[in-house]
């Protein structure tokens, strides 16, 4: 593997718990995950059987009976005691019925956006406006650390309500991940502490 | 003969869990797993993929790390380690997070934590 693994410092009793970083292929998800992941990032595969039917053509190739779908994820000791995982979403919208498994327990998702090319977060945005279950921010990745517009047109531009955090972040600056991060825990808590928001 | 090849390879993850495809217990993508104490017998034993996941647990693994360290589909990982933790010989540790609600406690100690990278 290419990375030193380093999950000896996680105590016997050691808990963990997840952030999904999703977004439109070339985001930054593998460069958000990497800039902040104490072990390279690591690509794991899921194989699907009867879950992609309807989905693959598979009248056309009988003989493909599994479809083999690539995660990316990352780890991050936050103490002895407790692991962050980090799971970037696979880039094919296709692979829906997998983000399911990815969001499950999740504490919440950052959907990381290319300003240049808004269009291509908008199937993520969607799925997790419509899964309740995980609280979710948007994150524009601007290469050049300059946003071209307003934060509130591309509020706007993405339909998305007044209530959801959308900030600027530059996904291979580690402090950048972090404070992206801590301002989704932050807004997970502010639906905690009122539930009556969510 | 390429397609033999490949047609083997994608049959073989079942032929390790005897045809399973999904496991009892609830194994998150994120659940960490160990051996709490690793025993030389009762690894001899153990079939291959099952051996190997008993060695890599000597260290705390999440079922994600287990899949990308030992490139065991993660289907066939969690058949296999529910079947290991029946057996007594692997520890499932109880992951932080509920039934889908944010814990208040649990987010203040990632926010905490989140305070100590410096990097």
């Amino acid at each position: 593997m290419g990375y030193t693994p380093s999950a000896g410092n996680l105590s016997s009793s050691a808990i963990s718990t997840k952030i999904v970083i999703a977004g439109g292929f070339g985001a930054g998800k593998t460069t958000f995950v990497r800039s902040i992941s104490e072990i390279e990032p690591v690509t794991t595969e899921a194989i699907m059987t009867e879950a992609s039917d309807g989905v693959d053509d598979l009248t056309a190739t009988p003989e493909k009976v599994t479809t083999t779908v690539a995660m990316d994820f990352g780890r991050v000791s936050l103490d002895e005691d407790l692991a962050l995982y980090l799971f970037g979403t696979p880039g094919q919208d296709r692979f829906w019925f997998l983000w399911d498994d990815l969001i499950r327990g999740a504490l919440g998702a950052v959907v990381l956006a290319d300003p240049r090319r808004l269009a291509d977060c908008f199937p993520a945005i969607e799925y997790f406006e419509n899964s309740p279950s995980a609280p979710f921010i948007v994150a524009l990745n601007c290469f050049d650390g300059v946003l071209p517009y307003a934060i509130e047109d591309v509020r706007n531009a993405l339909a998305l309500g007044p209530e959801i955090p959308v900030l600027t972040c530059d996904a291979r600056d580690t402090a950048s991940a972090v404070y992206t991060l801590t301002e989704l825990v932050r807004y997970a808590m502010s639906l905690t502490s009122h539930p009556a928001l969510v | 003969m390429t397609s033999t090849l490949i047609r083997s390879a994608r049959v073989r993850p079942y032929a390790m869990t005897g045809g399973r495809t999904s496991s009892r217990r609830p194994l998150l993508l994120e659940t960490l797993v160990s051996v709490p104490g690793f025993d030389p017998t009762v690894y001899q034993a153990l079939f291959a993929e099952s051996r190997k996941i008993y060695a890599l647990c000597r260290e705390v693994r999440s079922i994600a790390e287990i899949s990308a360290d030992l490139r065991i589909p993660l289907g066939v990982v969690r058949v296999l380690v529910s079947d290991l933790a029946d057996e007594g010989r692997i520890r499932i540790h109880p992951t932080a997070s509920g039934a889908g609600v944010s814990d208040h406690i649990l987010l203040e100690r990632v926010l905490r934590g989140l305070h100590t990278i410096r990097r």
